[in-house]
């Protein structure tokens, strides 16, 4: 440390190895421990369904299930980084319709090729997540404000290009986006485990990784020291706003259409399934697993409760009600654990 | 004579047209402990904010090893070696020590990904040789505050630290935490680094520093070697006139008890509580940092359940289940921690002076103004509260004038018995003179009071008595008489 740092190395020297292969073990257990109370609800919820339904646990059944949380899982792996750092996001939503809507556009009214066409689609919509994260670092206004503000926004221009319809497209190569199939796997299951694999990466091996917890934990430590706080929030704004576009995307490729109406309210699921996994609204605590697990509940309640036939206005109380009880179970058990 | 590390010359800082510096010296000698001593508001934060390159001088020059030299930024300070340990714990609470030890500079490897593996490494050597045994890889909310005190010294450290100033950095250690600060300072000392030391705790300054510089009002006084000054010297630098009766205590005798506790326990917390309290009588609560001072207090007050025991007020057995019932009966409780339990501090001095007697001028929807603002200024002037008006916002307020407030709050409510706990601190000398008078005038006027302090010699000076907590029992009680530190600290870690 000051000239002759291997000096006093000679006590811990032997144990480096140790750790590091301890710290893979440690972060599996704390895997479990940390999210006892949803791994319990998700076993429970798929042996109720596995008895209930014959259907559930079929091969079919099981990748339509991963097929159908593929765009929320998008949508909450980008509002993790958000709520961990301190903030939320309430554009995703509009977004997904916007950039859906716009690559349609662009494919079956202006005539665009398809490759252009996506990548326009990406980029504008990955500018909106940017301009949200501008806003927050620079103007100070709370980061619920400003992306309901881009809500709003986003949602307006899908409406403002389609004229209010939805747009229509049959061209194979861009449904085939959402609709084809790798051997018996859907390609917007790959993209899903594609962006959870990254963002795995993100979150526990990259700088950015570390300063996301930080600013969430403690914005004093992370200024004084000397991260870029503003560069960071831009960021991961922009990292959630691409991820909507890509989800939008690929949504309009399996509906055959861009709509400008649809996912309303798909922000909300995204931020369920981050509170379900255990990540603290009041940011700098969160693991990618617990999200990762919040968007299969999500998703197979959803799924169970169509299997069984459930009324799809009753499913949303249902979906609300197994939110807050789960919610509601961590928080006790957080309270316990801290009085004991 | 060394050679110096550090030297600052005529510097000067304005803030909205007001000085905050103004020509300001000071100069830092290498592998010397310079302690900087000045009322709160008289300029230490900026002074320290301009050499760590978080503020900028209007005027003046920075010389580092005899170099003229411009601090930009924190990074460049860091470039020159130096690092500041702040007073509040800047530590990211969820991620590990090693991570929070490498916080903006983390090695990476050829993927340009996080080099986890070199980072603990390092962090364990570091952490060695500063003799320090908590595993790196433990998440920084684990720890006690006072480790995460000794982490950020090691982060400091890990910048290749040659001037290292230290803010306030025992406002929450205990006397033993403290000997461990000492032992890691003279460390550092040795390797012939510099620091800068501030306290309020004299007995601190006289114990590790070589010189201690004063500034009041934004100015420089002097700079005095610490083997050749005495308390009063420095204190009459500090405020500018010498402060007669420092401690103020006029003890008296009462012989009506208004609070009994009986074998109060709560499971794993205390046990067996007992002890008497009698009006006019200030009864000390002595010990360690997490001896369970507070939460016997915290269970008195109703904020905390106990499991068994008794609790007499007035003669008479009472029930409390929340503090509604405590404050009800005419005990009250100033926190320890003012900024977080004891005050709303975005908003005004009148709100917080008025939030616990609400009932006292508003009757359904009707506000009574005219005695809202009576209630307000009888405190404000009662306690000597500094402000231009009650509208003042309290978190603008100096640490002095902030607790007065909290007492303030407090006394509104008439109280019988009141709790403070830990009143004077990281407040400056002068406050804490006020805060003392305060107490004392409350007590002749037939108040009784509970003060639980890890200043000793507080606890010496003002109480009747003291009861001294560890491990969660009273290990014992001293009379007026038998009080001195020593007998204090052998019951406090139990060597007794």
């Amino acid at each position: 440390m000051f000239s002759k740092p291997n000096n006093s190395l000679n006590s811990n020297h032997t144990s480096q190895y140790a750790n590091t292969h301890n710290l893979i073990i440690k972060n599996f257990l704390d895997f479990f421990i940390n999210n006892i109370g949803i791994l319990i609800a998700l076993i429970l919820i798929c042996i109720i369904l596995a008895f209930s339904t014959p259907v559930f646990l079929t091969q079919d059944n099981m990748l339509s299930v991963l097929r159908q949380v593929s765009t929320n899982m998008c949508l909450a792996l980008g509002m993790t980084l958000i709520i961990m750092l301190g903030g939320i996001d309430l554009s995703v939503g509009s977004i997904v319709a916007m950039a859906g809507t716009l690559t349609v556009g662009f494919i079956s009214i202006g005539e665009m090729g398809i490759v252009p066409a996506i990548l326009l689609g990406l980029l504008i919509g990955t500018l909106c997540g940017a301009a949200n994260g501008a806003a927050i670092a620079y103007t100070g206004i709370p980061p619920f404000i400003v992306t309901l503000a881009m809500m709003m926004i986003a949602r307006g221009i899908g409406f403002i290009y389609s004229g209010g319809q939805s747009i229509r497209i049959f061209d194979d190569n861009f449904t085939t986006i959402g609709t084809g199939y790798l051997g018996v796997i859907p390609y917007p299951v790959i993209y899903m485990f594609v962006f959870i694999v990254v963002m795995l990466i993100i979150v526990n091996r990259t700088r950015l990784g570390t300063y996301i917890y930080a600013l969430g934990g403690n914005r004093e430590a992370a200024r004084l020291s000397g991260i870029p706080i503003k560069r960071v929030e831009i960021i991961v704004y922009t990292i959630a706003g691409f991820l909507a576009a890509f989800a939008g995307i690929v949504l309009a490729a399996r509906m055959y259409s861009g709509q400008p109406s649809v996912a309303q309210g798909y922000e909300m699921d995204a931020i369920a399934a981050c509170v379900l996994g255990g990540i603290s609204m009041s940011g700098g605590i969160g693991r990618i697993s617990g999200t990762i697990l919040g968007v299969f509940v999500i998703g197979i309640i959803n799924n169970g409760l169509n299997l069984l036939g459930v009324n799809s206005f009753w499913q949303l109380v249902a979906k609300g009600v197994i939110i807050f009880l789960a919610v509601y179970v961590d928080i006790l058990k957080r309270k316990r654990s801290k009085s004991a | 004579m060394e050679p110096i590390a550090l030297q600052l010359n005529q510097i000067e800082k304005k803030f909205a047209g007001v000085h905050a510096l103004k020509n300001m010296h000071f100069t830092l000698q290498q592998g010397e402990v310079h302690g900087l001593l000045g009322e709160n508001g008289a300029g230490k934060s900026t002074l320290i904010k301009i050499i760590g390159g978080i503020y900028k001088p209007d005027h003046g020059e920075i010389r580092i090893n005899g170099k003229n030299v411009t601090i930009n930024n924190i990074k460049e300070a860091q470039a020159y070696g130096i690092n500041v340990i702040h007073q509040e714990i800047v530590l990211v609470p969820h991620i590990s020590i090693y991570e929070n030890i490498f916080l903006g500079r983390e090695p990476i490897n050829k993927w340009g990904l996080k080099d986890h593996k070199k980072m603990i490494s390092k962090a364990q050597i570091m952490m060695a040789s500063m003799d320090l045994s908590i595993d790196v890889l433990t998440p920084v909310y684990k720890l006690t505050i006072a480790q995460q005190q000794l982490v950020e010294i090691v982060k400091a450290i890990s910048f290749n630290v040659r001037i290292l100033i230290m803010d306030e950095p025992t406002s929450s250690l205990t006397e033993k935490e403290v000997e461990q600060l000492f032992v890691m300072i003279k460390k550092l000392k040795e390797h012939n680094v510099s620091i800068i030391y501030i306290s309020h705790r004299m007995d601190e300054l006289f114990a590790i520093t070589d010189q201690i510089s004063v500034i009041r009002d934004g100015e420089y006084v002097d700079t005095v070697k610490t083997s050749q000054t005495h308390i009063d010297e420095l204190v009459k630098m500090m405020v500018g006139r010498s402060l007669n009766n420092y401690y103020q205590r006029n003890y008296q005798q009462s012989n009506d008890v208004i609070l009994s506790v009986e074998n109060l326990t709560r499971n794993g917390v205390f046990s067996n509580i007992n002890f008497q309290l009698k009006k006019g009588e200030i009864l000390g609560f002595s010990g360690l940092m997490g001896a369970g001072r507070s939460e016997i207090m915290r269970a008195i007050f109703g904020v905390d359940k106990y499991d068994s025991g008794t609790i007499y007020f007035e003669n008479k057995p009472i029930l409390i289940r929340c503090p509604q019932d405590a404050i009800d009966l005419g005990i009250a409780l100033v926190p320890e921690d003012r900024k977080k339990e004891g005050l709303v501090l975005n908003n005004s001095i009148g709100f917080n002076l008025s939030l616990t007697v609400l009932k006292q001028f508003i009757h359904g929807c009707f506000v009574n103004h005219k005695q809202r603002e009576k209630i307000i200024q009888n405190y404000i002037t009662k306690l000597n509260i500094k402000t231009p008006s009650a509208n003042k916002i309290v978190g603008e307020l100096s640490g002095g004038n902030q607790q007065k407030v909290v007492i303030a709050k407090w006394l509104a409510t008439s109280p019988k018995l009141i709790i403070l706990d830990e009143p004077t601190r990281g407040i400056d000398i002068g406050a804490k003179a006020e805060i003392y008078k305060i107490i004392d005038e409350l007590c002749a006027n037939g108040i009784a009071i509970i003060m639980i302090s890890s200043e000793l010699p507080e606890i010496i000076n003002m109480c009747d008595r003291v009861c001294v907590v560890a491990n969660g029992e009273i290990q014992g009680e001293l009379s007026q008489t038998e009080l001195s530190q020593e007998k204090i600290m052998k019951l406090a870690t139990g060597r007794a």
